[in-house]
């Protein structure tokens, strides 16, 4: 019997060894000691801040995140090129605006690429820029307010995917084609296609001053699909590179048709030059349409503008400013190191990650030393201007970002890893898996010139059964990876809002010192404004019924209400005249179409009510303001559209 | 001139410090507010901590029924008189007196403080406990009388949700040297006289 209780103990106590090998196995090593090791890396305590900020795009959300790093922790999503009823945005009359473009009010994007402004090739932590991928737009987010403050639409660009990247001091950002098409529009059959339709890479001048976006010129392009673009660092400062795909100029099966060339391009633009060339009048004006949007912080509102017209570039009038580099195999990621002499093309049907020299371009380039041209523009010798390739480092390779110790981390969709490699010995250093599908990742300034190489954060296409299921439609995920050491290890996973396509990420003292608490009540300009209870009134122009009201708590200015009729336009304009940090209120009407409004201290928000039923209609604070928060209500009457029951309005007394 | 009647010249002029520097100080302290709000009384003025604390302040203490704190005060008129004043006597007796000269002017000061202080502590009651029959939260203390919310004269004290502070600030510290330095100067006029 003992020997019976020993053996099992005995066959027991090995199968708990193999399994716990198992387990450890699959849970990546992060068992036991170590785990609490790794946790303690990403532990933020309760009411300490995090080291970065992260900018993590939303993909087809349309929104851009912001997380904390190392903690994964989310803490605002910046409406930029969707409608977010939470905030208003696009619903109330000031943002509605944001949302204009050529086509009307777009009220949805799919936003990808997000990039900080940078000064001398460094984060400056002033603006993310981030690009709507559908119809053409790029938005620039303040990063004092975390809001969208502008949106400029791209004409004659479809699927603006090569954006929004700032140059070194952000002089400008790009935007560039994905799908080619006539240009201008027209009527025109799809299978003439080559040679017919055109691409565009367009540089949008950023003023140093605001921010304020203009495009200074557009480059007329082969119709080739320009993928991912980046701009050249220190020295190939005054170039932007731009990876193509689909050089074969197919317009339908692009799975298999445009997949056919051994070698695409990267284009080489000497921005410098076509801008020397722009401003010495060159270039044509070319009839356009497309709307250029702009908030106004202290208005607290935006306006739309229609642009008609933009100046394009044909490069074949300017020598020496655009090339082409062949590159294996459609490539995707189009990276420069922080040196700016290696330009990384990720061939994501290749099997080598390909590195092109900056210099050896040069020295080509000067020695005329073309193996051919594309619609009259030079294409350099693979071999003269190729630094090294990492051989067979994985499968898929996309993406490549920089730490500040002169290793390049790329990222492998097929084989679902990131590869640690050595730039200039092309030599493999590690790799990690990744769960699942990794796409892009992005190290702190991993694409300036100066990397905070503590972290990269890889953002994947796929979770499965990573996190507790919801449906068929699971979480999208990113996950962190501290590299500070030789050794890549896997820290944590943290689920984003939306498909995460890109993201920067930003020492947070360079941002967090410059986060408004408040809107000053005294620089508010809105034309609707109340800058104190004294100044609300209720006015009525024909059928529209303007209302000027405050909030603070606990109550509304006015908040009983008479002499409204069905039929009117009745608009709210709602002033919080609070000044204190984090007090905002809200307002929602009972059957109004739109959403709440949402409006922080000093600021003033509008939204419209088409009373349709005679009636008393209460309307409420819809923030949890204050202890007396549920008190903070009021009527408004409702007569009929005949009737005389004049204008009225009070508060804290009977309206006699 | 003598060095007891410099020494009285400098505390007759160090109280004009309070033109400059904030008296008080009171600092109210909530979990919601890492933060703390805060104001400061100046000789003529009250004025934020921090942007926009005595409006926040006052938004707080309505709940309960406290009046605003007033733009402007009568003390506020009075108090630099009486500073101006005071400083001119000093510096006529740092002039011309004599050495007991300067232990009047001292008597006078410490009797002009005290008289200040109960006037700041009198106003500090009305304040906490004036307060509106129709306050939003009506609080009683265990005996079952009205609850005042008035902040302390001098140290720190709980209030409700708060904790208050209350404690003289720079402006202060001129004045009380100044009446100090007055003494000192009477004490070394005297130490010569006896010497000659």
């Amino acid at each position: 019997m003992k020997n019976i209780l020993k053996s099992t103990i005995a066959i027991l106590s090995v199968l708990v060894a193999f399994t716990s090998c198992n387990n450890s196995g699959k849970s990546d090593g992060k068992s036991g000691a170590l785990a609490s090791n790794v946790a303690e890396k990403v532990y933020v305590a309760p009411g300490e801040h995090d080291e970065f900020y992260a900018f993590i795009s939303g993909g087809f959300s349309g929104q851009l995140a912001v997380y904390g790093l190392p903690s994964g922790r989310l803490f605002k999503v910046i409406p930029v090129f969707s409608q977010d009823a939470e905030k208003a945005y696009g619903y109330n009359e000031e943002t509605k605006p944001m949302l204009n473009t050529s086509h009307g009010f777009v009220p949805w994007d799919d936003a990808h690429h997000p990039d900080i402004s940078q000064t001398n090739g460094q984060l400056d932590g002033r603006y993310v820029f981030i690009n709507g991928n559908n119809t053409p737009r790029i938005a620039k987010v303040d990063l004092t307010t975390f809001e969208t403050t502008e949106i400029i639409e791209i004409p004659n660009t479809a699927g603006n995917h090569s954006s929004s990247y700032v140059t070194d001091n952000t002089e400008y950002v790009v935007a560039g084609t994905r799908f080619a098409i006539p240009v201008p529009q027209r009527d025109m059959p799809i299978k003439d296609y080559k040679g017919n339709f055109k691409g565009t890479l367009s540089f949008i001048k950023v003023n140093p001053a605001d921010g304020g976006m203009d495009i200074k010129f557009q480059v007329l392009m082969p119709g080739f699909d320009f993928d991912k673009a980046h701009p050249g660092r220190g020295k190939s400062h005054g170039w932007f590179f731009f990876t193509t795909y689909n050089t074969e100029e197919a317009s339908t099966l692009m799975e298999v048709n445009a997949s056919q060339n051994d070698k695409d391009f990267i284009a080489a633009v000497n921005w410098k030059k076509i801008e020397e060339y722009v401003n010495n009048g060159g270039g044509k004006k070319m009839p356009a349409n497309y709307a250029h949007n702009v908030y106004d912080e202290h208005t607290h509102m935006a306006t739309s503008t229609m642009k008609k017209e933009v100046l394009m570039v044909d490069p074949s009038e300017v020598p020496g400013a655009l090339y082409f580099l062949p590159t294996p195999k459609s490539p995707h990621g189009c990276d420069v190191d922080p040196t700016g002499e290696y330009i990384v093309g990720s061939g994501k049907l290749s099997a080598n990650v390909t590195v092109h020299s900056f210099t050896k371009m040069l020295d080509a380039i000067e020695n005329k030393k073309f193996a051919g041209d594309a619609y009259g523009i030079p294409i350099l010798n693979f071999e003269d201007v190729l630094a090294g390739a990492v051989e067979q480092p994985g499968l898929g390779p996309l993406h490549t970002e920089f730490d500040n110790e002169g290793n390049a981390y790329t990222s492998f969709f097929i084989s679902s890893e990131i590869v640690k490699w050595k730039l200039g010995t092309w030599e493999v250093l590690d790799r990690q898996p990744s769960y699942y599908s990794i796409g892009h990742l992005m190290i702190p300034g991993g694409n300036s010139q100066k990397p905070f190489g503590k972290y990269v954060v890889g953002m994947n296409k796929i979770t499965k059964d990573r996190y507790l299921p919801t449906g068929p439609e699971v979480t999208q995920s990113a996950q962190l990876y501290d590299i500070s050491g030789d050794k890549m290890e896997l820290l944590l996973d943290f689920p984003t809002v939306g498909e995460p396509h890109y993201a920067a990420g930003c020492p947070a003292d360079l941002i967090k010192p410059n986060s408004k608490k408040i809107f000053k009540l005294e620089e508010n300009q809105h034309p609707y404004v109340a800058k104190s209870e004294a100044d609300t009134k209720v006015v009525r122009d024909g059928k529209t019924v303007h209302i000027y009201m405050t909030t603070i708590r606990s109550h509304f200015a006015p908040d009983n209400i008479e002499g409204v009729k069905v039929g009117d336009k009745v608009y709210f304009h709602v002033t919080n005249l609070e000044q204190d940090y984090d007090v905002p209120h809200g307002i929602s009407m009972i059957g109004a179409n739109t959403s709440e409004l949402l409006i922080m201290p000093g600021q003033t928000e509008s939204f419209l009510w088409e009373p349709k039923q005679v009636g008393v209609w209460p309307f409420y604070c819809t923030d949890f303001c204050s202890a007396l928060h549920q008190e903070m209500q009021g009527y408004v009457r409702v007569s009929p559209a005949n009737a005389n029951t004049p204008l009225k309005w009070s508060l804290g007394e009977d309206i006699e | 001139m003598k060095k007891s009647n410099i020494i009285m010249l400098i505390a007759a002029l160090l109280p004009l410090g309070l033109f400059v520097f904030p008296l008080w100080k009171i600092t109210l302290e909530a979990p919601q507010y890492p933060t703390p709000l805060g104001m400061y009384i100046h000789i003529n003025d009250f004025s934020d901590v921090h942007p926009h604390d005595i409006k926040n302040i006052n938004l707080m203490n309505h709940y309960v029924g406290m009046k605003y704190i007033p733009e402007a005060i009568p003390e506020f008129k009075i108090f630099p008189a009486g500073i101006i004043i005071t400083t001119i006597i000093g510096l006529v007796i740092a002039y011309f007196g004599n050495y007991k000269w300067f232990l009047s002017w001292f008597i006078l000061m410490i009797v002009l403080s005290c008289a200040g202080l109960y006037d700041f502590y009198l106003w500090e009651h009305d304040y906490g406990h004036d307060l509106d029959p129709k306050a939003i939260m009506k609080f009683t203390n265990p005996d079952g009388t009205v609850m005042g919310f008035q902040p302390p004269l001098f140290g720190s004290k709980d209030i409700l949700n708060f904790r208050a502070h209350s404690y003289p600030q720079l402006g202060a510290l001129f004045l009380g040297l100044g009446i100090a330095a007055s003494l000192f100067a009477y004490l070394v006029g005297k130490k010569n006289q006896n010497k000659t």
